[in-house]
């Protein structure tokens, strides 16, 4: 469960001064649902993401996620959380399972829970083969598979992926939107955010369309098209963001 | 904070470290190759080109002395210099290197000799220029020679004893040890060679697991994990700690046997007398090598904050290159001759390493300022790791953009 409240975050920038990059943004994910973030590249969708990830502090607003307060108790709150982002961030030097191993005992895992995890994810993702192979010698794909493998070793209940499929070929992206919809159908409460509007159509239960640090639009895609009268999800998308610039417009 | 935690995250870098080759460089082979090099290559490249320059002979030039044939012929008569015809640009030919020396003879000089009257030989050398140097010491030689022969021979004719001008000896007698004389001339290179590597070593892991950590995009990986952020930095700063201090001891292993490699080779060569003729006590490198521990810590901490900032690996090159230059300077000073150790000194970091580390192995121990020096650089050191933590923990350091 992610329940995201009035969350706000405002970044000291030399050159500009204040930048607020989150506004109230308030949402609500449940076990077995996927929450699309869909927004323009700056929209705030990574900064929201690390904020419920607790790699950033809010400013203002908290959110809960898996039962603890990202506030209060961070380290509870990482616990329960696996973090996906956009780059395959793995360390080159070391082989597929030492990567994963690393990342099972900082989340504090015995070695033999480690032993029996690390087993089964290896053969349900069909790493075997190059588990004792350094992660700077694999295909982008097998990399892909090793972040998956990463996020998963500690079981988490809540899934958050930040653009996970920004840069990757159409097989290695058919893999992460599988394994996204696996994590659903395993209970897992998931939040994406994309920018690609096929991903969000394909995958969704409900939508959140972010624009300049502010949630504009909530709702299942059957309840966009109905509330807006477009079909297209782009056409849905462009048409919030440019009523936004209009009363934007105004107000100044 | 756990030290399950820290030592999860540094037996991780370690194993990551030992993999990278550029560490193991900086680390290891640097540290093992440098000694031997600075020390046996320049010596055996500076004995060679001494040893050239005096198994040459050298070519003199003779003005004046015709009137003087007894002493022009003894002159001519020198194996090792080759005697060449008088010309009045003998000045140009020792600059141009053509000729190494002159030697002038004054009018009537053998006639002087005979009568007793004083007269003055010049011998024009190339002041600086070790091959004109040396001819111009055998002229000297000959004359200085020939002035004792000549008050000999006039001391034995007048019947009076040799001890009429020379009626005592001045000797200097040394009562320094053997070990403290070299101490103070090559002790004062050691701590400076193992302060400058233990900085070099610590340097490449310490970009390598911030900003290149940053680069890579593993750092917001490894923040998700529940691992408290100061575990995380702390399992990170004694990874650079280690390849500092291991740095630092190669480079004392290596030095070690490098010069009781060379005290062996230069007692076969040169006999008793060699100018290595010194030991360094066990407990003189036990103590440079604890004096180098809180410094190692110094710069751990202070690279891992530096290079935390950077937001790529060729950035943090930028602000970690010009350290060197700071940790050098102070370095340089302590090997100039003459300073020596006071209280204010004592607490400037690194010079007052580097200068008790010099009196250290020189076998002298200031117990005091050995003291306050430790104390004082744990101090930094403490600063420095507490500095590194605490930017740790910035959302505005950790994610600059």
């Amino acid at each position: 469960m992610i329940e995201a409240e009035r969350l706000s975050k405002v970044f000291q920038d030399k050159k500009r001064g204040q930048v607020r990059a989150v506004t109230n943004v308030s949402f609500r994910c449940n076990p077995g649902e996927i929450y699309g973030l869909l927004g323009a590249n700056g929209a705030g969708k990574t900064t929201t993401l690390r904020m419920l990830a607790t790699i950033l502090e809010p400013t203002d607003g908290t959110a809960r996620v898996a039962g603890f307060d990202v506030v209060k108790e961070p380290d509870k709150v990482r616990a329960n959380v696996g973090f996906l982002s956009t780059a395959t961030a793995l360390y080159g030097r070391l082989t597929a399972q030492e990567m994963v191993e690393y990342f099972a005992r900082l989340y504090g895992l015995d070695e033999s829970t480690i032993h029996r995890r690390i087993n089964d994810l290896f053969t349900r993702l069909e790493m075997n083969d190059y588990r004792d192979r350094r992660c700077d010698k694999l295909s982008t794909g097998m990399k892909q598979k090793v972040s998956i493998a990463r996020t998963l070793v500690h079981d988490p209940p809540v899934m958050i992926f930040d653009e996970p499929t920004v840069g990757l070929d159409v097989m290695a992206a058919r893999t992460i939107v599988q394994f996204i919809r696996e994590c659903r159908s395993n209970g897992k409460t998931v939040i994406f955010s994309t920018h690609v509007m096929s991903e969000v159509e394909k995958l969704c239960d409900r939508i959140g369309i972010i624009h300049g640090g502010l949630l504009l639009a909530e709702g299942t895609l059957a309840d966009l098209r109905q509330k807006y009268g477009m079909q297209d999800l782009e056409d849905i998308f462009v048409g919030i963001v440019e009523s936004f610039h209009q009363k934007e417009g105004v107000a100044s | 904070m756990s030290l399950h935690n820290v030592g999860v995250v540094y037996r991780k870098e370690l194993r990551d470290s030992l993999r990278d080759r550029r560490t193991l460089i900086s680390m290891i082979v640097v540290p093992i190759v440098i000694m031997p090099l600075m020390t046996i290559g320049i010596g055996v490249l500076s004995a060679k080109l001494v040893g050239k320059a005096m198994e040459e002979v050298p070519k003199v030039m003779i003005l004046g002395g015709q009137d003087s044939p007894e002493v022009t012929s003894e002159l001519k008569a020198l194996k090792e210099v080759d005697f060449v015809r008088a010309s009045p640009d003998y000045a140009e030919q020792i600059s141009d290197k053509l000729i190494r020396a002159a030697v002038e003879i004054p009018p009537h000089f053998d006639a002087d000799i005979e009568n007793g009257q004083t007269s003055t030989v010049k011998v024009y050398h190339y002041s600086g220029d070790l091959k004109s140097g040396f001819a111009s010491e055998k002229i000297v030689k000959f004359f200085n020679d020939l002035r004792d022969q000549t008050v000999k021979q006039h001391l034995a004719a007048r019947n009076l004893p040799a001890s009429l001008v020379q009626p005592f000896d001045v000797m200097q007698q040394n009562v320094a040890p053997p070990e403290k004389v070299s101490g103070a001339a090559i002790g004062g290179f050691i701590p400076y060679f193992i302060i400058i590597l233990c900085l070099t070593g610590a340097m490449y892991p310490a970009i390598d697991l911030t900003a290149g950590e940053k680069e890579r995009g593993t750092i917001e990986t490894v923040l998700c994990s529940p691992v408290p952020r100061t575990d995380l930095v702390l399992g990170k700063f004694f990874m650079v700690l280690t390849a500092s201090l291991s740095t630092g001891i190669l480079a004392m292993i290596s030095m070690g046997a490098t010069f009781v490699a060379a005290k062996h080779m230069l007692a076969a060569l040169i006999g008793k007398d060699n100018p290595l003729q010194f030991s360094i006590g066990l407990e003189a490198i036990f103590t440079v090598f604890l004096m180098v521990i809180p410094v190692a810590v110094l710069f751990s901490a202070g690279l891992l904050a530096i290079a935390l900032f950077a937001k790529s690996y060729k950035e943090a090159q930028s602000y970690i290159s010009p350290l060197m230059i700071v940790v050098i300077i102070p370095a340089i000073v302590a090997l100039l001759p003459g300073t020596e150790l006071n209280a204010r000194m004592a607490l400037i970091p690194v010079l007052s390493t580097s200068l008790v580390c010099k009196e250290i192995t020189s076998g002298t121990y200031h117990w005091s300022y050995i003291a306050m020096i430790f104390a004082s650089t744990c101090v930094y050191a403490a600063a420095a790791l507490a500095i590194a933590v605490k930017l740790f923990q910035r959302e505005d350091v950790l994610f600059r953009t």
